[in-house]
């Protein structure tokens, strides 16, 4: 089968590789039709990730046709059209069992900080991920969901990552009614945050990021006020101007470890890997948030230690809430808001690549070139 | 005006709001949401019929985080551990559990040697990287390269030219040391 391979910082591209195979009785293996590369495949594809191998393929975001099963698999058939969760998990130890999907004890030797990932590293299991024509996905039972019928598979895809993190970041804020909630970064899971916040009460949503087209698509799809911090000395001075100098309720980091903003932060971070991330958007969102406010973390970091400012956070009487996205949980809610109107995820989608041109995607995607904000990816068997 | 003990009042009314954007207020009250509280103990839930899951089979040793009790009976098969990228990780895993910044180092230093391996092997085995190709960077005469990024203000613009270089380092220090090394031999002659 074609799949996209890893070959090292910013280089990756597509192979003749075996297919999967059953390696578990409830593995299923699914023809991929739609995949998407998400902004932490970035993080993987510069490098920043420890235990990214050469050879390994992304994708954690994708949506296909079940191809074959496990012998204890119950409850999916081959022919099935499915939504897989980016999270791989067994849904019975003990964290699953408490519903943090994405949590799972049982699907990631490599580490126990972290559950298990498709396409995400060895740091998140070592599973080859789905921008390829097949996968394996363990746990059939217990991770796919068939698209519904009404749905499009261009939203479905987004719905395995991109809308469910952007909807459980704006969850941990702890919204209600009539708060001031500033959302860090407007790519897709920050234009998602932002217009779940809505759902959830917000009385002002602020978008800050330094890309003009990317903060268009905040005004227009997520309703959201704006800010290019580039055009502000200081965008958390700018903040406190803008609320009173009280400071938001609520801030939702969904930047991550490549953030732009302080060059040193990003070179040390970024670059030179010294740091787990550059917590440039998380210290933003630290400082911008009101004393006794809650800090919403969405973006990915990596495992090492990041100069993040706790003193502040600490010294404001901050809550701060993190987690991977359980994936699973959030659908039959966000299928409502899809069918209800209030959400049309592919609004996001700005460009759509053939597997084969995977290279051109990642560098476009990565170089923010074209406007991209979302890319599809179409593999040659869809 | 005085920092005083009320909210500052918004600009919109939640009416307001409700009117101008689809679904405000559709999640308002904060207890019924999906994933509140974070923990729900419902070990029936997820659609999973079996307390402890069959164990995958093992087919070479599989590295593991010392932090765990035992092999996850489920894991990724991706690209087995091998030369000396893989001997490196093996005793990172075997070694130093994830508190440890020693562990993380010793990984990143692995994906280094790993990719120099992946080089080498490529060149052995007469299939030599392609290069440009890899980087997707053709995308720059097809996507608007120069115009993505002149007068857009962005901040990233900075530093995009670090990324080819960190790209090329491998190639630049390899041959730095081969001209240093030819040099010396030349010299001794």
């Amino acid at each position: 089968m074609q799949a996209m391979v890893y070959r090292g910082p910013y280089r990756v591209r597509v192979e003749e590789k075996d297919r999967p195979k059953i390696e578990h009785p409830n593995d299923a293996i699914v023809r991929v039709t739609r995949a998407a590369i998400c902004g932490s495949d970035l993080h993987l594809y510069h490098g920043m990730m420890p235990d990214t191998r050469v050879g390994m393929t992304f994708g954690h975001e994708f949506v296909g046709v079940v191809d074959d099963v496990g012998p204890s698999v119950q409850n999916l058939r081959p022919g099935d059209r499915v939504m897989v969760p980016f999270n791989v998990f067994c849904g019975t130890c003990f964290f699953c069992a408490r519903g943090m999907y994405a949590n799972c004890h049982n699907v990631n030797p490599n580490a126990t900080a972290v559950g298990g990932i498709y396409g995400y590293s060895h740091t998140c299991g070592g599973y080859d991920g789905g921008q390829a024509e097949f996968v394996r996905v363990p746990f059939a039972d217990v991770g796919p969901s068939l698209i519904p019928e009404w749905m499009d598979e261009d939203d479905a895809v987004l719905l395995t990552d991109a809308v469910a993190t952007g909807y459980f970041g704006a969850q941990l804020g702890g919204i209600v009614e009539g708060d001031v909630v500033v959302v860090f970064g407007a790519g897709p899971v920050g234009l998602y945050a932002a217009k779940s916040a809505w759902l959830m009460g917000a009385g002002r949503v602020i978008v800050i990021d330094h890309l003009d087209f990317r903060l268009e698509k905040a005004r227009t799809f997520a309703h959201a006020e704006t800010y290019n911090f580039a055009e502000h000395d200081d965008i958390v001075v700018h903040m406190k101007k803008i609320t009173d100098h009280l400071g938001a309720d609520v801030a939702i980091d969904a930047v991550g470890a490549e953030a732009d903003g302080n060059l040193l932060q990003h070179v040390t971070a970024a670059k030179l890997k010294l740091q787990g991330g550059s917590p440039v958007a998380l210290n933003w969102a630290i400082d911008a948030v009101r004393k006794g406010g809650t800090v919403s973390v969405m973006g990915a970091y990596g495992p090492m230690f990041s100069a993040v400012k706790f003193g502040d956070a600490m010294n404001k009487g901050l809550t701060l809430r993190m987690n991977q996205c359980p994936v699973k949980r959030q659908w039959p809610r966000l299928f409502e808001h899809v069918r209800n109107g209030y959400f049309k995820p592919s609004d996001l989608v700005t460009h759509r690549i053939p597997l084969e041109h995977i290279a051109e995607g990642y560098h476009i995607f990565s170089a923010k070139l074209d406007n991209c904000i979302k890319p599809l990816i179409v593999p040659n068997a869809a | 005006m005085a920092y005083t003990p009320d909210k500052p009042k918004l600009a919109e009314s939640s009416d307001d709001l409700r009117a101008r954007i689809p679904g405000w207020g559709a999640d308002l009250d904060p207890k019924d949401r999906p994933s509140v509280p974070q923990e729900v103990f419902d070990p029936d839930l997820s659609g999973a019929h079996w307390e402890f899951p069959e164990r995958q089979p093992e087919r070479w040793p599989r590295e593991r985080s010392i932090e765990h009790k035992f092999l996850t009976p489920v894991f990724g098969t991706s690209t087995p551990p091998r030369g000396l990228s893989g001997a490196i990780r093996r005793y990172s895993y075997a070694k130093y559990s994830e508190g440890r910044a020693a562990h993380w180092l010793l990984l990143l230093a692995a994906d280094r040697v790993d990719v120099a391996e992946s080089r080498l092997r490529s060149l052995v085995t007469g299939r030599p990287d392609r290069l440009i190709h890899e980087t997707g960077v053709r995308s720059e005469l097809s996507h608007h390269g120069l115009r993505s990024r002149l007068g857009r203000n962005r901040t990233d613009v900075t530093h995009h030219p670090l990324d080819p270089a960190i790209a090329a380092a491998p190639y630049l220090i390899g041959a730095g040391l081969g001209y240093a090394i030819m040099r010396r031999m030349a010299r001794n002659r």
